[in-house]
């Protein structure tokens, strides 16, 4: 097979290559400088070929050469922690041979194939292992242990087993047959890591953020996709998510996204802790940064990469949560390269297979059992920039019509500073019912009943709102007002959470829980007063239930909690008595 | 030296189209010699054995086959130096002031490159330009790209003009220059800039690219990257603090759908090509902060909306990349009020990492959040109020309603030469405030309210 031959064309990305045979998806070094690329189209005896690097300067008749395999990340130790462009180039090491700045023409490794790892075995000469067995353990960082598995398609005997230091390359393991296995293999990107069986997803994904918990929660192993207009706060959702999930590992990846955004988690993570553990957030976590300005075939495949390394992990039994920012720019890029390549647009010039592929990739999440038999999962929460915020358009809608959960931004809740901006009323989350379970055994019996309660009454209010529009609200009668009240309160003290509020930012389930039950009382108490015969004028002026909007800022939650509620208990208690001194007609209870 | 082709087979817009040469690299830079003597420029955008592509900076106008075309061989570089500031330059580079060429100390790719998103430094020094409503509630901070997005007929240029002369970094004697770049702007406009640069002294510390209504539009292309090339320059070679201001971006997309047509490309939405984000996205990501290096560039561009319209390709797009946004209200404009900025559409994505303590001040954020979420609220009770009347409303939503009012009179409103330091925005927020209810006041925790409002400041 002839490995080698020349450019014949160059448009941007696309680079026509002529002389050499080629196979779908083999990775290719282009030109002088011997930039990457892969094929993506074969046309006669020339091959179209999208190259992940600059192409400028570069001329038709320069060699090529074909590697002969397709586009693959390494997989092993030393991923945790790591920053990657959108082809598992490492962002420091390129920093360290090229400079501040991007330039090209320089391959590295995924993964350090000199860095010394502590290898533990888990099985014997003899015994008999498969895909996905697990023959040895590396503790990666200090809270993942990182399991050396026997890959994919590999299976035999162990005919010998090493215990000690070695690097990722070193070989750890020989099987009877004389393969050899090291604690590094290779997958191609493009291609999902088979599992033995799929799980239905029964675990809410606990994220600490108050909205996404108590109504609309997504479960580990889940899709869920955000849509919203520019600054509608998904970037933040997902980083929030990265941050405060109950997940084992998590994989960033910024796609088409903005650099300093990058730069901010890159300095924040390793400051801040993850609850559970304690340990520094970036302990478990893979970033992917492609940002806007780097070459759009790199985006391209910036989504296959981290889903892979995911795929990776969760096969080693471990919960991982997957963020897109944005899946919108990587169908860009498709439509960028497809309109290169002069294919037949669909859909406001999309490539025809968009919903195909965005559908192979929700397909690649899910809670699962792996090939070794360990249990794991993949939750993939995509972000998605629909232009002008209409979700009519072809991202958003392909994407409706796979994920489960659908958390609507919304531009006229973050323009009044409504944070997060998640539209109560169109999002949703197909999981609710499995979840009820967990959550009746896990946080309380009574908590489904008030998150439907809440739900509830934010319907109402919306019924409501459409009146006072006309009429005002002075105008509706008094129960009416209470709902409107009440219901502001949910808005403003439990649905609201300031991201950048070292205390808000993340809230437990408990506490969630007991912010809607104080809710809940104050609503059962201004009824009860309501009926009473109290004015709804003097409920409203209540000091504790305003008091209420803080308790969630405060450092000793219960303390402050129990305070308001002690003086609400005062409030209605004078109120009820001011009723009696006056003698104004009362209602027995 | 480099050989002359005679081959142009065709010409079509801004493009032409040559066969029979030798291999050309992508992206070269072209000349072509027309027959009267005079030579245009222009970059290679296909390149195959069969065939070339060049789009000409120039415009076609005046091109025949017998066009003689040299390739460079090499990109599109820009001659820098330190002298280039208080030099007004064309749209592609050259002396229109009557100045020497620059000697260059260096010739710079003006493509430039991605900064590794590792090299960066987040943003965070606080930029005091001394009008409110950006300094109070939508902070710009040094690296940052916040354009403005505005209408035809808007002071907008007033506004970029006064961030220019009062933008610093509160107790910093830092370098600090302009990079201008004018793209298909009218001469009037651009002479308006020119005019205050000149008066105020300003010039000295600019770079200025003129590239106005009546220049070619595919030069348009590359000014702004030349602007940012000569803005990098100044900035990491020289340490200077760069304010880049890029007019109006609405016409470089202009120019930008004129190629893609020009091309026969599959047009994306309302006919701007699909790849217009990730163009738009190469000039604004090239604003940032580095690691080890002391200068920064910032962005502060113009963007008319057509039509008023946030939603239209170009400010959409842009606010998909930019850090934010500064929205001018033709509602405030018509009221009279000066600078007629919106705060509820404007955002400053960065502000958070700019404010506070150590950057501005503790209580920062908090002021900014309760003024907003009132005036929010007090805007949107006016509807209401034109249909039921003002009485129908609550003590509460009436205290909201006229605060709506006090906040575009006292906190919007200010002087085109009024530079307000932060002490003076965040005290007239808490004036403002002072006029709610205590109870209101939700945004703010209780220590800011001992501390700062105006009922318990001691
Ligand atoms: N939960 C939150 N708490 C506080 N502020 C928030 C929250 N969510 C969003 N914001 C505010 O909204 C701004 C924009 O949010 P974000 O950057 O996430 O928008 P985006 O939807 O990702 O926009 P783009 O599509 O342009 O990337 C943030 O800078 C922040 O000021
Ligand atoms: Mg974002």
């Amino acid at each position: 097979m002839e490995i080698k031959g020349e450019i014949f064309r160059i448009s941007g990305p696309v680079v026509t290559i002529q002389g050499v045979n080629t196979r779908m998806y083999d990775v290719v070094k282009v030109g002088n400088e011997g930039l990457m690329g892969e094929v993506i189209g074969i046309e006669g005896d020339k091959s179209i070929v999208q190259v992940y690097e600059e192409t400028a300067g570069v001329r038709p008749g320069e060699p090529v050469e074909n590697l002969g395999m397709p586009l693959s990340v390494e997989l092993g130790p030393g991923l945790l922690e790591s920053i990657y462009d959108g082809i598992q180039r490492s962002l420091p090491i390129l920093k360290d041979t090229m400079g501040d700045f991007i330039q090209r023409g320089v391959m590295i490794d995924g993964l350090d194939h000199e860095k010394p790892w502590e290898f533990k075995a888990c099985v014997e000469a003899g015994d008999k292992v498969s895909g996905g067995s697990v023959i040895g353990v590396v503790k990666e960082t200090h809270n993942v242990d990182h399991k050396i598995m026997i890959p994919p398609n590999i299976s035999g005997t162990v005919a010998e087993i090493k215990e000690g230091t070695f690097t990722v390359v070193d070989t750890i393991c020989t099987l009877a047959d004389g393969t050899q296995i090291k604690m590094m293999h290779k997958w191609p990107v493009r291609e999902p890591r088979p599992v033995s069986k799929k799980l239905p997803p029964n675990i809410p994904l606990i994220t600490g953020q108050r909205i996404l918990d108590g109504l609309f929660p997504v479960a580990k192993g889940g899709t869920a996709a955000i849509p919203g207009p520019f600054g509608s706060g998904k970037t933040v959702t997902q980083q929030q998510l990265a941050k405060w999930s109950d997940t084992e590992i998590v994989v960033y990846i910024g796609c088409g996204e903005r650099g300093n955004e990058m730069a901010d988690v890159l300095n924040e993570f390793p400051e801040l802790e993850d609850p559970k553990t304690g340990r520094p957030l970036m302990e478990r976590t893979v970033l992917i940064a492609n940002t806007s300005n780097m070459p759009v075939a790199a985006r391209e495949a910036s989504v296959y990469t981290g889903i892979t390394i995911a795929e990776y992990y969760r096969d080693m039994g471990y919960d991982v949560a997957l963020m897109a920012d944005s899946t919108s720019r990587w169908a860009e890029a498709m439509r960028e390269i497809s309109s290169r390549l002069e294919e037949m647009p669909g859909e406001e010039g999309y490539p025809a297979y968009l919903s195909a592929r965005l559908s192979e990739f929700y397909e690649r999440a899910g809670r699962v059992v792996s090939l070794g038999g360990l249990d794991g999962s993949i939750t993939i929460i995509g972000a998605v920039s629909p232009p002008g915020g209409d979700f009519s358009e072809p991202v958003t809608q392909n994407t409706l019509r796979i994920v489960k959960v659908f958390w609507a931004l919304d531009a006229k809740l973050a323009q009044k500073r409504h944070f997060p901006s998640i539209n109560w009323l169109s999002s949703y989350s197909l999981y609710s019912k499995a979840l009820t379970q967990w959550y009746d055994e896990n946080v309380s019996p009574q908590w489904t009943e008030l998150r439907d309660d809440a739900m509830d009454m934010l319907q109402q209010e919306a019924e409501l709102q459409d009146i006072v529009q006309l009429v005002g609200s002075d105008a509706l009668p008094p129960d009416q007002q209470l709902t409107l009240e009440i219901t502001r309160l949910i808005r403003e003290f439990f649905l609201q959470q300031n991201a950048f509020h070292p205390i808000d930012t993340f809230c437990p389930m408990e506490k969630q829980y007991q912010l809607l039950g104080a809710i809940q009382k104050f609503s059962d108490k201004a009824n009860a007063a309501l009926e009473s015969g109290v004015l709804i004028q003097d409920i409203i002026k209540l000091k504790s239930k305003d008091e209420l909007a803080k308790v969630r800022f405060e450092e000793d939650f219960d303390g402050s909690l129990k305070k308001v509620m002690d003086n609400m208990d005062k409030e209605f208690d004078s109120i009820k008595g001011e009723l009696f001194a006056e003698g104004a007609t009362q209602e027995v209870e | 030296m480099t050989k002359e082709y005679k081959t142009i087979t065709e010409i079509a817009g801004p493009l032409i189209f040559l066969e029979k040469t030798e291999p050309v690299g992508y992206n070269e830079l072209v000349n072509i010699n027309l027959p009267d003597g005079t030579t245009k420029r222009g970059q290679v955008l296909d390149t195959s054995h069969d065939i070339v592509v060049v789009q000409v900076f120039e415009g076609t106008g005046g091109l025949n086959r017998d066009c003689g075309v040299r390739f460079s061989g090499d990109t599109i570089k820009l001659p820098v130096s330190f002298d280039m500031l208080g030099r007004i330059l064309s749209g592609s580079g050259d002396p229109l002031d009557g100045g020497p060429a620059i000697i260059p100390e260096d010739r710079l790719d003006i493509m430039g490159a991605a900064i590794n998103p590792f090299s960066r430094l987040p943003p965070e020094d606080f930029i005091q330009t001394g009008i409110s409503t950006i300094d109070g509630t939508n902070t710009l901070v040094r690296g940052q790209k916040l354009p403005i997005f505005s209408g035809s007929g808007l002071p907008h240029n007033e506004i970029a003009l006064q961030i220019a002369r009062q933008a610093k970094v509160p107790g910093s004697e830092e370098d600090f220059a302009v990079v201008f770049a004018a793209m298909g702007i009218t001469n009037e406009e651009a002479q308006y800039f020119m005019h205050d640069f000149e008066r105020t002294g300003a010039l000295e510390r600019a770079v200025v690219f003129l590239n106005l209504a009546n220049d070619p539009a595919v030069e348009r292309l590359i000014t702004p990257r030349m602007a940012l090339t000569a803005a990098e320059y100044l900035a990491y070679e020289h340490d200077m603090h760069v304010l880049v201001i890029l007019t109006d971006i609405t016409n470089y997309c202009e120019a930008l759908r004129q190629m893609g047509a020009a091309r026969e490309e599959v047009p994306g939405r309302r006919g701007y090509p699909g790849y217009m984000y990730t163009d738009l996205a190469s000039l604004y990501e090239r604003a940032g902060v580095v690691k080890g290096r002391k200068g920064s560039v910032t962005q502060f561009s113009i963007l008319s909306m057509p039509g008023d319209d946030i939603t239209h390709p170009i400010p959409d797009l842009s606010g998909y990349i930019t850090e934010g946004q500064i929205v001018v209200s033709r509602e405030l404009h018509m009221k009279g009020i000066f600078p007629p900025i919106n705060v509820l559409p404007s955002l400053s994505r960065l502000m958070n990492s700019g404010i506070g303590e150590g950057h501005t001040r503790e209580d920062h954020k908090a002021v900014s959040d309760q003024l907003y979420a009132a005036y929010a609220e007090g805007k949107d009770l006016r509807g209401l109020v034109a249909i039921v009347g003002k009485d129908a409303l609550s003590e509460r939503d009436k205290k909201l309603l006229e605060f709506a009012d006090m906040f575009e009179d006292r906190f919007v409103r200010q002087g085109p030469e009024e530079d307000r330091d932060i002490e003076t925005t965040l005290s007239i927020g808490w004036e403002l405030l002072a006029e709610l209810p205590e109870s209101l006041l939700v945004r703010i925790d209780n220590k800011f309210i001992e501390k700062y409002h105006p009922a318990h400041k001691k």
